[in-house]
């Protein structure tokens, strides 16, 4: 284990943190715009060079942007005056540890399974594209559906509003 | 018992004898008729009876002049008509009737007495507005009389002295809305019904012990000589036989009809009843029944009996008699109401007839009954005639005087009182009670009733002038003043006196034709009768009482007239005596305080048992229904509803309950959901261990 | 520890945290980032293990993992579009508040 993995395990673990405890909710979306770059510095770390630049532009470049677009819209930037946290936060809290629990239980006991060292893969673009098109073709033109319907549905949710909003202001 | 006998086959019967049955017939029909009638139709139903009964008298007298007829030509005549009533299996119920001069005298007087009374009842009724009712009862009364004088069964008999028992209560309660009258029509029947138990109980041991109910069967009949034979073999108990104790209980049954002592507490309250029907059935027929119903039974009664003796049924029945006579007779001494005095008289005179029959036979007691039925017939229907001039006033004591204003009144009743004395030799009963006495005098077993039954017409002349004293002489002292009644009551009158004389003369010693008649032999008339030794003392004896008693009464009471509220005479002689004769010897008060407080003690008991202690067991099992269906109630609403509803509310908290998982808000969906799935890994990665 | 383990860890961490903020934050849109913060641990599980795995020319964790992010970014725009339309209809993001469905 390199002193880079566990800097970047670091930097990715405290975004995540910031973006779960801090109190502005724009404060949290830019600290998850940091958990995601750690977390696409660490899939450079695993040689999936495709994976991270995908990870930056995808998440940093769209969903970041479109969760502080939300924020903005929805006028969460203001803090509110009940506090941030739900009255029954500790119930959640205790369920998420034990998730963890199970989850790192699972991992320490299947350690043996496993090998230690493998050689690096030789990935290239050009490999990545044949087997999109070649032995995944399927999921990709599914995933095309998936995204355009997710497009038209996310503009006629939107739209609605709008429309029903003028029938409303016009009687 | 013996076999059931078939019956056999008749010897030649007249037609009179076959066509015998009408007699009673027509007149129940007529009744039946005249049920059916509105009560305004009166003349109708009045016609209906004394047209039905005009039919029977001709009829009877049809049967008593063949008879009359066989007698003359010699041949003692027996004709039986008997019939199959009802058969079941091997043994058969036969019903039949019979004509032999015993039968045919009675016919003949039964329906000619009963026709005078129906046409006095024209008269004596016409003010009543249940005139239809009245004659309805009366023919159907008629009819079963005739019934039971031509009866050949004693099943027959009963049926018909039954239907006559019910008649009587119909008609001494006639006036039903009185209460007197309505008591006194209950006590009648129910006193004769006593008697009518232990007949019944004769009845059944007769037919037990010999087979068959007919009297007369070409020998085969139950008191014929086969069956007496038997009878007589039969030992019952207290050293009687079969027959005497069949015997006594018949006499038991005669008794109840005909007023002997100890029940004949009913004839003097029957006085409730119209005049008509106190003349009809308490003194000329019904009461006779018992009497003729002992007649008819004679053989039986008298089976057993050495030559000369007497059986110890005849001695019962004789010792009863007398003293009914002289009891009877002493009570009517002291009684105020013009019915009563009478009635008391009819019951002594039952006594007499009785006392004949068991001393000297069917003829004397019999005799004795036809001429009584006439003279004490003529001294009622005198005495309705009284009540009714009077303006329906029936106590002697507010009367008198009433020679000069209903003269033919008088001279009737005066020619009835003086027969009922036995008034020497123009008055029938004097030739009638004289042979009475003549038995007694003969009678083997003892003497007492011979003076007994002498003391009795002492007291009989005594209470009948004493009667007539009151009512026809000294001055009026009633309220509105007395006329005489309409023809039509006072000629019926005038033909009963005739007969009350004439009839005498068919018994006396000199030409005893009724007793031949009845025997079946020949009579002839020869003064030698009159030699016979001791019978003139007898005569002279019996007109010496008489006199002696018509003088003393008039002694006491003759022209006088004390007021309505002043004592009698003869209670200021005799005080003492006189209360107990007022009171009939507190008789009645005496079955009070015993039978009949006895009874109401019973019948509190059992309405005592009844209520409580059946109706308690009723009300047990009520209450224990009730309880359970209260339990049921209980376990429906409570256990079942109540379980039920209870089970219901605790799935709805349950529901209630579980739906506070559904909070609506996702992120507890959400914490369920990561717990679920900690839970599954969990487990997946325990199993798999290795 | 192999470098395996340790990024399985890390992903696990991570995990926990956005399911931990997922849980207990009000705001509906933080509760979307925690969704994103666990779809990203995920796909660094899935990463890892086509690196540490059997056969990684294969290029099957790979591809699961490009899959991966083009239906979370999908799911994120519909998602925030609908918490958008939430606001507009309910005018607040606060879950607490949002329990219409409650039984």
């Amino acid at each position: 284990m390199s002193i880079v993995f566990y800097l970047l395990a670091a930097i990715t673990v405290a975004g995540g943190l910031a973006a779960m405890l801090l109190k502005n909710t724009v404060h949290c979306a830019l600290a998850l715009t940091v958990a995601f770059a750690g977390l696409a510095l660490l899939f450079l770390n695993l040689d999936a060079q495709f994976a991270g630049f995908a990870q930056i532009l995808i998440y940093i470049g769209a969903v970041a942007i479109l969760v502080v677009f939300a924020i903005l819209l929805t006028r969460a930037s203001e803090t509110p005056k009940d506090g941030v946290f739900s009255k029954t936060w500790l119930a959640g809290l205790a369920v998420a540890a034990a998730v963890f629990a199970v989850l790192g239980w699972a991992v320490m006991q299947s350690v043996r399974v496993l090998p230690h060292e493998t050689a690096v893969p030789e990935v290239t673009v050009q490999q990545i594209g044949v087997a999109l098109v070649g032995r995944y073709v399927l999921p990709l033109e599914i995933v095309a559906v998936l995204l355009t319907a997710a497009l038209i549905g996310a503009v006629i949710v939107a739209m609605h509003e709008k429309v029903g909003h003028e029938k409303e202001e016009g009687k | 018992m013996q076999e059931a006998i078939s019956v056999a086959p008749q010897l030649a019967v007249s037609p009179i004898a076959e066509i015998l049955w009408l007699i009673p017939s027509v007149p129940i029909v007529a009744a039946g008729l005249s049920a059916l009638l509105k009560q305004s139709r009166r003349q109708t139903s009045a016609t209906l009876a004394i047209g039905s009964l005009s039919f029977s008298l001709l009829l009877s007298l049809f049967a008593f002049v063949h008879v009359l007829s066989d007698w003359m030509a010699g041949i003692a005549t027996r004709e039986i008509v008997n019939f199959t009533w009802i058969q079941f299996g091997t043994s058969n119920v036969d019903l039949g009737w019979v004509l032999d001069p015993l039968s045919a005298i009675m016919l003949v007087m039964v329906s000619f007495v009963g026709l005078l009374i129906f046409i006095y009842s024209i008269g004596y009724m016409k003010h009543d507005e249940n005139y239809t009712r009245f004659f309805c009862f009366m023919s159907l009364f008629a009819g079963a009389m005739l019934g039971v004088v031509i009866a050949n069964s004693l099943l027959l008999l009963f049926m018909c002295w039954e239907i006559v028992g019910l008649t009587s209560y119909l008609l001494i309660g006639f006036w039903y809305q009185r209460p007197a009258a309505a008591a006194a029509a209950k006590k009648a029947f129910l006193t004769t019904r006593i008697g009518d138990v232990f007949f019944l109980l004769g009845i059944v041991w007769l037919f037990a012990q010999t087979g068959t109910l007919l009297l007369y069967n070409n020998g085969a009949g139950s008191i014929e000589s086969a069956s007496l034979h038997l009878l007589l073999s039969q030992p019952a108990l207290l050293g009687l036989t079969a027959a005497g104790a069949i015997g006594l209980l018949i006499f038991a049954g005669a008794a109840g009809k005909s007023g002997q002592f100890p029940l004949h507490v009913w004839l003097p309250d029957a006085m409730e009843g119209p005049t008509p029907v106190s003349a009809l059935i308490h003194a000329a027929t019904m009461v006779a029944a018992g009497v003729y119903l002992i007649a008819r039974v004679y053989p039986l009664m008298q089976a057993g009996a050495l030559a000369g003796g007497t059986t110890t049924a005849l001695t019962v029945v004789t010792w009863v008699g007398a003293f009914t006579a002289v009891f009877a007779a002493l009570i009517a001494v002291a009684q105020n109401d013009i019915k009563r005095i009478l009635a008391y008289s009819t019951v002594s005179q039952l006594g007499y007839m009785m006392a004949g029959l068991g001393m000297g036979g069917v003829a004397v007691g019999i005799f004795h009954l036809i001429t009584h039925a006439f003279f004490k017939a003529l001294l009622f229907l005198g005495a309705g005639s009284v009540i009714h001039g009077c303006h329906e006033e029936q106590n002697v004591r507010r009367m008198g005087g009433l020679k000069s204003d209903m003269p033919l009144t008088f001279l009737t009743y005066a020619i009835g009182m003086l027969a009922l004395c036995g008034f020497p030799l123009l008055f029938s009963g004097f030739w009638s009670k004289d042979g009475i006495l003549e038995a007694a005098r003969h009678w083997s077993v003892a003497k007492a009733p011979f003076y007994m039954l002498v003391f009795g017409a002492l007291l009989t002349a005594f209470y009948m002038t004493r009667q007539v004293a009151y009512v026809f002489f000294g001055h009026w002292r009633g309220g509105k003043l007395a006329h005489e009644s309409p023809a039509v009551m006072t000629a019926p009158l005038a033909v009963l006196a005739f007969f009350a004389m004439a009839l005498g003369f068919i018994g006396t010693p000199a030409w005893p034709w009724f007793r031949a008649f009845l025997d079946g032999r020949a009579a002839g008339f020869a003064w030698r009768g009159f030699m016979e030794s001791g019978l003139l003392t007898l005569m002279g004896t019996s007109t010496v009482m008489v006199l002696a008693g018509i003088i003393l009464a008039w002694q006491l009471y003759g022209d006088r007239s004390p007021k309505p509220t002043a004592p009698d005479a003869l209670e200021k002689i005799a005080p003492v005596a006189w209360g107990w004769l007022s009171s009939k010897f507190y008789v009645d008060e005496f079955y009070g305080v015993t039978v009949i407080a006895f009874y109401s003690w019973w019948a509190r008991v059992t309405d005592w048992l009844d209520s409580r202690v059946w109706g308690g067991v009723v009300a047990g099992v009520a209450w224990a229904f009730g309880m359970g269906a209260r339990l049921n109630r209980f376990l429906d609403t409570n256990v079942v509803d109540g379980g039920f509803d209870k089970g219901c509310e605790e799935l709805t908290v349950g529901g209630g309950l579980l739906s506070r998982v559904q909070t609506g808000r996702v992120q507890t969906y959400l914490r369920i959901l990561a717990l679920a799935v900690v839970a599954l890994a969990a487990i997946l990665i325990w199993s798999s261990r290795t | 520890m192999t470098p395996l383990t340790g990024y399985l860890l890390v992903a696990a961490l991570l995990f926990s945290i956005g399911l931990a903020g997922a849980l207990t934050r009000r705001n509906a849109i933080l509760v979307l980032i925690g969704i994103e913060l666990m779809l990203n641990a995920a796909n660094l599980n899935l990463i890892a293990f086509w690196r540490y795995g059997p056969h990684p020319e294969a290029l099957t964790g790979m591809m699961f993992a490009i899959f991966s992010i083009a239906v979370a970014a999908a799911e994120a725009a519909v998602g925030l579009g609908l918490v958008i339309q939430i606001h507009r209809h309910a005018k607040t993001t606060d879950l607490d508040q949002m329990n219409r469905m409650k039984g």
